[in-house]
């Protein structure tokens, strides 16, 4: 993984968002860079959802709010329908950020406690929404009922009255009410408790549908993406390191690490024989110095010297699965 | 280490072979807040065997961690009131007063918690927090302290266990963290350990390791272990034996594999479907259990999963149906109408006629996903 490269993009009049060499890097004290994202290339489809999985560190979030330009990358270039995002004045990305939603991984945390449910959700309508009051009163009621959440009696309640799959409900009913086009979910499933998690991954599968969304699906859990994913991108310390079509990619791992990733995932199912050797705490590397070549060489069973002096591009090992790896598991 | 047992005066002469370690009989525990009673725990019991690991399953506000503090006598404060008995090594341990409980603590019975970030003191360095307990329980020096601290270290898997003892909390990961609090734990070599959702705040691989490293102390050291989580794959392939709580109740137990292999309870079955599998097609649609768990000051009469279950009569909202064994007896369900059987896919069709909401959705889910099977 750990590795750069573009051979699995796709022709750019096909695509909707199409990134490329993005880097993410923040200044911390003591003169030193955090490096966290370098140099990722994907793109995606109108109607496709993208699940970017990866462990905490990986880069994946960041990766999510470079798109929408908060905070604008160090580098590298992110097109919407074909326009570069990263050369916007910050007026024409205000715009243009309509079209691109996002919703975060603490419902509750993420709306206003001070403010009613209805004042929430018409916040974005205050501004580029319809000023008619009847009009935009009708529009949060349709929007709610939409999410599953009874307008009649939810409008002028609080958010500490909602558990938190309810809030991220009406988180998502608010990310939704100006017609978006993208909807970056961040985690949005995290903190919630399994009958939760269900009852929001079918939503957002349905709200795909409704309002014909191309959604980015941040998270940690594999089973989730898998779930709810057409394509999955694997990160690993601010670089990919597969991409693939969900089902192809949880059948037939060939990087290492997406390998490690999906032996680590506790299934369901006790005839299952769980390899239960106890290993040494192997951290993830400090994405201040990340290692050379392969940034997935310290933790891989597989690295040779050639992972550490060379970085390994992305490369197609089957139709439509691309893996950057000098010793994929082919 | 060796250990001195300095609570064996405690626990006494009750250390009988035959008895298991742990004997909870209807234990009940409920917090008293100005809107009303939370009856978080209603009457819980099980019996836990030396060197065996039971798990307890259950969505947040189920009870399954306020049963395992309230075990530990951990729920401290005015308005908390527990009755019941729970039996370690034959000492009724709600009857012992706060000091001989200090006696137990570490030394008997451990326990790991959620948050490795905040269960760990931010302004003691490692090394003390180790070995604190350590020096009061056996009466050590400071010097045989760290030196056993070392050993600790070493067992979890702490690379440089020398260095890391001066380390403070913050300076180490999450991962490292929660291998610090087992060390914590096991330092006085406990028979009785509590992991109560020791790996919810822990990226996957990280998990992975830690319910290892659990594993194997827990076997090496003969300990018995209750692993409290809401994620049924935590406890498929680790524990002998899995509870399944539900609105402060336990409504089935028995050998996990059994549970995965023969569910009999509607609530088992519910989250066990709403899960998403690495095995099954992306866009499976998931089964969601309908509704919210019940409000705790006041529970539903009859059966508490009632107005959530596909399968609910009439009985199940005025009679609560009673833990009983199934079939070979160690199996424990409590459901009038059990997951499989004629009584329940009649009661499945009657609902789905009615257009019961949370029936339909079930019907809704399985029929989508056979469909999609069939097309694939």
């Amino acid at each position: 993984m750990a590795g750069s490269g573009k051979a699995h993009l796709r022709s750019e009049d096909e695509t909707l968002i199409r990134v490329e060499d993005l880097v993410v890097e923040y200044d911390v004290p003591g003169g030193e860079t955090v490096k966290a994202v370098s140099g990722i290339s994907f793109d995606i489809k109108a109607g496709e959802t993208l699940g970017l999985v990866g462990e905490s560190g990986c880069g994946k979030s960041t990766t999510g709010k470079a798109l929408i330009q908060l905070p604008k990358p160090t580098s590298g270039s992110v097109k919407h329908k074909l326009v570069e995002l990263t050369g916007l004045s910050s007026e024409a990305m205000r715009r243009r950020r309509t079209d691109l939603q996002m919703i975060f991984q603490d419902p509750i945390s993420s709306l206003n406690p001070l403010r009613k449910v209805e004042d929430i959700v018409a916040e974005p309508m205050k501004i580029w929404g319809p000023k008619d009051k009847t009009e935009q009163k009708e529009m949060v009621d349709n929007i709610l009922d939409s999410v599953g959440i009874d307008p009649e009696q939810a409008r002028g309640k609080m958010p500490h009255e909602f558990s938190g799959g309810q809030c991220q409900r009406i988180s998502i009913a608010r990310s939704l009410i100006l017609d978006p086009e993208v909807l970056i979910c961040d985690e949005p499933v995290s903190a919630l408790d399994v009958s939760m998690q269900a009852q929001i991954l079918n939503l957002l599968e349905d709200l795909k549908k409704k309002y014909h969304l191309t959604l980015i699906f941040i998270a940690h859990d594999l089973a989730v993406v898998k779930n709810i994913s057409d394509k999955v991108a694997v990160m690993y310390l601010g670089k990919l390191c597969e991409v693939a079509q969900s089902d192809e990619l949880y059948e037939r791992p060939v990087h290492p690490y997406s390998k490690l990733l999906l032996d680590s995932c506790p299934e369901p199912d006790p005839s299952i024989t769980i390899d239960k050797a106890v290993s040494d705490d192997d951290e993830l590397p400090s994405p201040i110095n990340p290692p050379s070549g392969c940034r997935f060489r310290t933790r891989c069973p597989f690295a040779t010297e050639i992972c550490s002096s060379e970085e390994p591009q992305m490369q197609e090992v089957r139709p439509d699965h691309y893996v950057a790896c000098h010793h994929p598991l082919v | 280490m060796n250990t001195t047992v300095v609570s064996d005066a405690v626990v006494a002469d009750a250390n009988t072979s035959a008895s298991p370690l742990l004997v909870v009989e209807d234990l009940h525990t409920s917090f008293s807040i100005p809107r009303g009673e939370v009856k978080a725990v209603r009457g819980v019991s099980f019996e836990l065997e030396q060197g065996k690991t039971l798990g307890v399953v259950g969505e947040s506000g189920s009870g399954k961690t306020v049963l395992a503090r309230s075990i530990m006598r951990l729920n401290l404060g005015n308005n908390v009131t527990t009755t019941g008995s729970a039996k370690f090594r034959g000492l009724s341990i709600l009857d012992q007063p706060p000091k001989s409980m200090r006696q137990l603590w570490g030394n008997e019975m451990a326990m790991v918690f959620q948050d490795p970030m905040t269960a760990l003191n931010p302004l003691v360095k490692i090394g003390r927090q180790v070995t604190e307990h350590v020096r009061h329980h056996l009466g050590i020096s400071k010097k045989e302290a760290r030196s056993l601290a070392i050993d600790l270290l070493n067992e979890v898997r702490i690379p440089e266990p020398e260095s890391r003892l001066d380390s403070y909390p913050h300076e180490l990961s999450g991962g490292m963290r929660q291998r610090i609090c087992i060390a914590i734990a096991l330092a006085c070599e406990p028979t009785l350990l509590f992991a109560d959702e020791p790996t919810t705040a822990l990226d996957v691989t990280v998990q992975h390791q830690i319910l290892n490293l659990l594993n194997r102390e827990q076997e090496t050291r003969d300990m018995a272990m209750v692993l409290v989580t809401h994620d049924l794959g935590v406890v498929a392939g680790r524990t002998d034996e899995t509870m399944v709580m539900y609105a402060g109740n336990v409504v089935e137990k028995t050998s996990t594999h059994e549970l995965f292999n023969n569910m009999q309870h509607p609530y088992t079955e519910a989250l066990f479907r709403s899960i998403p599998k690495t095995s099954e097609r992306s866009h499976t649609r998931l089964t969601a259990i309908a509704g919210r768990p019940p409000d705790l000051i006041d529970p539903p009469t009859g059966c508490s999963f009632s107005p959530r279950c596909p399968y609910v009569q009439p009985k199940c909202r005025e009679e609560k149906p009673p833990l009983i064994p199934v079939n070979d007896g160690s199996h424990l369900s409590s459901c009038w109408f059990p997951v499989g059987t004629e009584e329940n896919k009649a009661a499945f069709r009657k609902n789905v006629a009615e257009g019961l909401p949370q029936t339909l959705v079930v019907e809704e889910a399985l029929t989508d996903n056979s469909n999609e099977g069939s097309e694939s």
